[in-house]
């Protein structure tokens, strides 16, 4: 039983960035921009929130400079593309090297350096339960701040004017700039708040999961949380069931070689690769598109004709 | 007067002109004087492992030889079609040698080595080579004996944890020289092995090694780049071995000896024959004896009596009197890997692909 609350435990930890990084990149998706930097607002929030972490010695600074260097970078591809009309996805590829190039720049004297533990959440009572109390009352705050942010982003789009007006947006941008919502603000909002949640993604690699900075530590998961935002079908819980499928998989993997499970690992990190290819596949054939809610207007520069 | 003025000018200018082209002239020939050296790197250079060590030895290399070299290094490339593109390109920037440090650099290198056969090649831990292209390795195998030994009488669960990256006999063989190590000095120790299939992703490493303590482990192995593993036996408060780097910053308490690659001299011998013109194409492995791999001092968690055990096997190992790899040996199914006495020969150990009789799991293929 004991292993059983390690594994929820460790799935857990694996699933939180990525949860953090899809969500702010459905929004982004929703609102009719392809931003391929996650990667790089990862890291460079991931080396924000461990700095600021180190220097002022709150862990909730670092978490607060993560969100806003996660959103700087977001706000430098809103001018880029949005203002400027650069092209999305050269862009969004420039901004992961970008990214990856100055974390690594700026880390240089954090590498070696260790933050402090982040305290667990703890409910007399509650927290002592067998086996439900650590898997859902043990955790750092993080845990429970992603799991609200998909709450409130799916309440949001579904439940509220402006997430109607975003995903209006994301479906025909002509249409909705014909009956006066401005297109170019709401995404620089949207792509800000992408950016600020890809940097809180970060920061809890490098302060929570692995508590140092080291170069390149995100290691592919902007990636991973771009795929997410896909076989998601754009659906908020979707995506954080997608996230908790991805960890769930690893963890599990890792734990069944400790036990001596003959399955082969490099099957097992396929998987959620293969599952987004799928669902890939099922959009590209137009018939099932509408279905699958994909913003029809996603990844197209919007000029402002009248 | 202004005729005499003019002729001044004119003098001037063409001095200038003619200091202009002089000490071109002196810098270029100095340019043509110094060696141009290359590494190609795996991961970052702040990995603080593998790839560290690497640039390490490149650092090295500058310090030694100052004005009459010009290095260059490219980090982060990834083992595939990207190596042969980045090692072509230094290689059609004039470097003279290019050491490109990953096993799977191993291929790309061959075949950009075949289009520049003045250029020369060294490559780490590969095993072809060509005219142009030696290849160097370190004896880990070693040193992972020896502190499987260490392991062996430190762990009170009776089972070591390994995070290890893909199945190639360097790895393999480490996994085996650990467990035969640790056996040596305590027969009822197991070894658990978890595959990531990555050399460098901490979060991975660090989930890797969670799962590996809650399975029962209290001393963590890894054959991965980056120190999340030394990390994470730090904050469960066991201890662990440090790869490829001194990783004390990471686990001052946890990391109770590690394996420190040292590759500086190395670089500095080979790009030394290049300049003096004797540069030949070779296979070197050196271990312990040859400095290529060294150990820090044992933490303070290692007893007297267990630092002197592991101590004299190292002894023996310099010595040349053991080799880890001694029969009798059998193989995971059974069957015999060395007759009694026989002890494994090079050609045999560098394609290692099965587990010792004793290690759980099935090696992945």
């Amino acid at each position: 039983m004991d292993l059983l609350v390690n594994i929820m435990l460790g799935i857990i930890i694996a699933a939180t960035p990525l949860v953090f990084a899809a969500i702010g990149e459905l929004i982004v998706e929703k609102s009719g921009v392809l931003n391929l930097g996650v990667e790089g607002m990862m890291i460079v929030g991931a080396l924000a929130g461990f700095a600021a972490t180190i220097e002022l010695g709150s862990f909730w600074a670092g978490i607060a400079a993560a969100a806003l260097a996660g959103a700087l970078m977001a706000l430098l591809f809103a001018v880029l593309t949005q203002s400027l009309l650069a092209n999305q996805v050269a862009t969004g590829l420039a901004l992961t090297m970008f990214g990856l190039g100055l974390a690594a720049l700026l880390g240089q004297r954090y590498s070696g350096k260790s933050a402090p533990e982040v305290s667990k959440l703890h409910i007399p009572g509650l927290s002592e339960l067998p086996i439900v109390g650590p898997i859902l009352f043990g955790h750092d705050a993080m845990v429970y701040l992603a799991v609200a942010l998909v709450a409130v982003t799916a309440w949001f789009l579904k439940n509220t004017r402006q997430g109607l007006v975003i995903r209006a947006i994301g479906e025909n941008h002509d249409a909705a700039h014909a009956i006066g919502h401005p297109v170019i603000l709401y995404r620089y909002v949207a792509l800000m708040f992408g950016g600020a949640c890809a940097g809180l993604g970060g920061a809890y690699l490098s302060l929570v999961q692995t508590p140092f900075w080291v170069e390149n530590m995100t290691a592919g998961r902007g990636w991973i949380a771009l795929a997410l935002v896909v076989f998601s079908a754009w659906r908020p819980w979707w995506a954080f069931m997608g996230a908790y499928l991805f960890g769930g998989i690893t963890i599990i993997q890792l734990h069944g070689q400790g036990m001596g499970l003959d399955i082969e690992p490099q099957l097992l990190a396929m998987l959620p690769y293969i599952a987004t290819i799928i669902v890939l596949v099922l959009i590209s054939s137009d018939r099932t598109k509408a279905r699958l809610n994909a913003p029809a207007n996603l990844g197209q520069t919007f000029f402002k004709s009248s | 007067m202004i005729l005499s003025n003019m002729w001044k000018g004119l003098t001037g200018a063409l001095m200038a002109l003619a200091m202009f082209f002089a000490a071109n002239a002196v810098m270029a020939a100095s340019h043509a004087k110094k060696l141009k050296v290359a590494f190609v790197y795996v991961g970052p250079v702040g990995d603080h492992g593998w790839t560290y060590q690497h640039h390490q030895a490149m650092k090295a290399v500058k310090a030694k030889f100052g004005d009459k070299v010009e290095t260059t290094h490219v980090e982060n490339v990834s083992e595939g079609p990207d190596a042969e593109r980045v090692i072509q390109q230094l290689a059609q920037k004039g470097n003279d040698l290019i050491f490109t440090t990953s096993f799977g650099f191993m291929n790309p290198t061959l075949k950009v080595a075949k289009r520049f056969p003045k250029v020369k090649f060294e490559h780490a831990t590969g095993f072809k080579r060509a005219a142009n292209v030696s290849t160097y390795n370190t004896r880990f195998y070693e040193g992972r004996y020896v502190a499987g030994v260490a392991a062996g009488k430190l762990t009170k669960t009776n089972t070591i944890g390994y995070i290890a990256s893909f199945p190639i006999p360097e790895v393999v063989m480490g996994i085996n020289a650990s467990y035969l190590g640790a056996k040596s000095v305590n027969p009822d120790v197991k070894i658990k092995v978890i595959w990531v299939s990555t050399w460098f992703d901490p979060g991975k490493e660090a989930a890797a090694a969670k799962a590996l303590v809650d399975q029962g482990a209290d001393i963590l192995f890894q054959h991965t780049d980056s120190p999340a593993a030394m990390k994470l036996a730090e904050q469960k408060g066991i201890l662990a071995l440090g790869q490829a780097s001194d990783m004390k910053a990471f686990g001052p308490n946890a990391q109770y000896t590690s394996l420190v690659n040292d590759w500086s001299g190395y670089s500095i011998s080979r790009v030394q024959a290049v300049m003096d013109g004797t540069w030949k194409s070779t296979n070197t492995w050196g271990g312990l004896k040859d400095g290529m791999l060294t150990m820090p001092k044992w933490s303070a968690k290692v007893p007297a009596d267990v630092a002197k055990l592991a101590d004299e096997v190292k002894a023996k190992i310099i010595a040349g009197t053991f080799h880890p790899f001694t029969g009798p040996l059998k193989k995971q199914d059974g069957s015999v890997a060395l007759k009694d006495g026989e002890v494994i020969d090079d050609g045999a150990l560098s394609g290692m692909n099965y587990y010792v009789e004793g290690v759980d799991g099935s090696l992945p293929k």
